[in-house]
């Protein structure tokens, strides 16, 4: 699994301007390993199925098991699909650009929901049991 | 036959908690616009807490009785049809409530027992119908109607419209929604984006308008509120947006709150400015700035509206 300081931190680098070809890939693999990270911590093996033609909508799906307040980020997921199928259909569009930054930010959404759900469900930095998951999540400390 | 029009004209008010606190320009603007429409609002006699997010907590069933009392009282008290409810809590568990007295048995069982506890009738599913503001003008009024009456215009305001994560979810309890042409998406909500844009405003792409605005986490994790918050205000300017217009007093409160801690505490500033939809609305509608209770909101956006020749 990606690390969540990972995560962000390619978060961080793409909306400083730093997208391109193959990003809207790239944003829909980050919502899918965010989602991983909430269905681990419930305890579950994150699925490899696809909804809609998408993973990350079967992992939304999933990571809804037994708490349906978290299609509360359901229309966030959709929106980075639906943002990924109009960059990608024409690449070319002038506002392709704008839909890549917004997708970014649409990511980075996802990222703070599913991050502080997971602190307000005890799954993060309140529970010794997910601990593990956060501090594989901090960059490694130099010297 | 009586249609939404007619059934709109005169609805029992429900303006929770929230409208008399920190939302107190929303309770105004929402009362003002309804006058300049020719709409009758009639406050629901002695209505209490629907227990907000808080009660349900503890116990369900109990925040199921709250939310059917207030229904009780505007059906069997005042002998009204409809009752609206602004806020997206209330509205959300009066909606919740009515789901589940139509389908659980032992939710008619709690609430009847509360009921005579109380020494009030028990309310039965069916006896009103419950609506939002945004129902309420969309149907009461609808689109141009509104341009009728308009006595300004938002001429050119960049508007995202942001609906927050309760006014649509979970779809189960919304059975009038998504029926197609005419009834609210649960998906992608357009009453404000239509209400709004028949007042002048454009109207952007905003992909956040029904994301979380992370209320639940304000005094447990502040610092999480302001990241998604900030994330809101940021996305609303990348969209091109001048002002954000909310329809539920937590988020707005919320987006408020929050801009003046991002500014502070992360030193991210952001200019985009936040106003309820009833308050450009009543502007539109020609209500002035103090009587759409501008100056009641958090952040100032009088000099900003004057600018814009909207106020």
């Amino acid at each position: 699994m990606k690390p969540l300081a990972q995560i962000e931190q390619r978060l961080d680098l793409l909306e400083a301007g730093g997208s391109g070809p193959g990003t809207a890939a790239e944003l829909v693999e980050l919502g899918e390993a965010v989602l991983e990270h909430w269905v681990s911590a419930k305890g579950l093996v994150p699925t490899q199925e696809t909804r809609e033609g998408f993973r990350l909508l079967a992992l939304h799906r999933q990571g809804c098991t037994d708490d349906p307040s978290f299609n509360a980020c359901r229309e966030t997921c959709r929106e980075l699909a639906y943002h990924h199928n109009l960059v990608t259909s024409d690449p070319q569009h002038p506002a392709t650009p704008q839909r890549l930054t917004m997708m970014t930010l649409v990511t980075r959404h996802l990222f703070l929901f599913v991050t502080g759900k997971m602190q307000v469900a005890a799954l993060g930095d309140f529970c010794c049991a997910s601990r593990p998951i956060r501090l594989q999540a901090e960059p490694q400390e130099i010297g | 036959m009586t249609t939404a029009k007619d059934k709109y004209q005169k609805v029992a008010y429900y303006p929770g908690c929230a409208l008399e606190g920190t939302a107190h320009s929303y309770n105004r603007s929402t009362q003002q616009v309804g006058k300049a429409l020719g709409l009758d609002l009639v406050e629901v006699k002695n209505w209490n807490c629907c227990g907000a997010m808080e009660v349900k907590n503890i116990d369900p069933k109990l925040q199921t009785y709250l939310s059917s009392r207030v229904m009780a009282i505007a059906a069997t008290e005042m002998k009204m049809d409809v009752v609206m409810a602004p806020c997206n809590g209330c509205y959300h568990n009066l909606k919740k409530a009515e789901y589940d007295l139509a389908h659980d048995p032992t939710s008619v069982e709690v609430v009847d027992r509360l009921s005579q506890k109380a020494g009030h009738a028990t309310y039965a599913a069916g006896q009103v119908e419950t609506i939002h503001a945004l129902d309420w003008i969309m149907h009461g009024i609808g689109e141009d109607g509104l341009k009728q009456r308009l006595k300004g215009s938002l001429q050119g305001l960049k508007v995202a419209n942001y609906y927050g994560c309760m006014y649509t979810r979970p779809r189960h309890i919304f059975p009038e929604k998504d029926k197609g042409p005419g009834t609210e998406s649960t998906s992608k909500p357009h009453f404000m984006d239509d209400l709004l844009g028949a007042a002048g405003a454009v109207n952007v792409e905003f992909p956040l308008k029904t994301a979380c605005c992370g209320g639940a986490h304000t005094l447990s994790d502040s610092d999480t509120s302001t990241k998604l918050v900030l994330n809101i205000l940021r996305t609303a300017e990348a969209a091109g947006a001048e002002v954000i217009a909310t329809e539920c007093p937590t988020c707005h409160s919320g987006l408020e709150m929050h801009q003046v801690r991002a500014e502070k505490k992360f030193n991210q500033p952001t200019k985009v400015k936040i106003l309820y939809f009833t308050q450009l609305l009543g502007l539109a509608l020609g209500l002035s700035p103090r009587q759409v209770g501008v100056h009641e909101n958090i952040s100032d956006s009088l000099g900003f509206l004057r600018e814009k020749g909207i106020a």
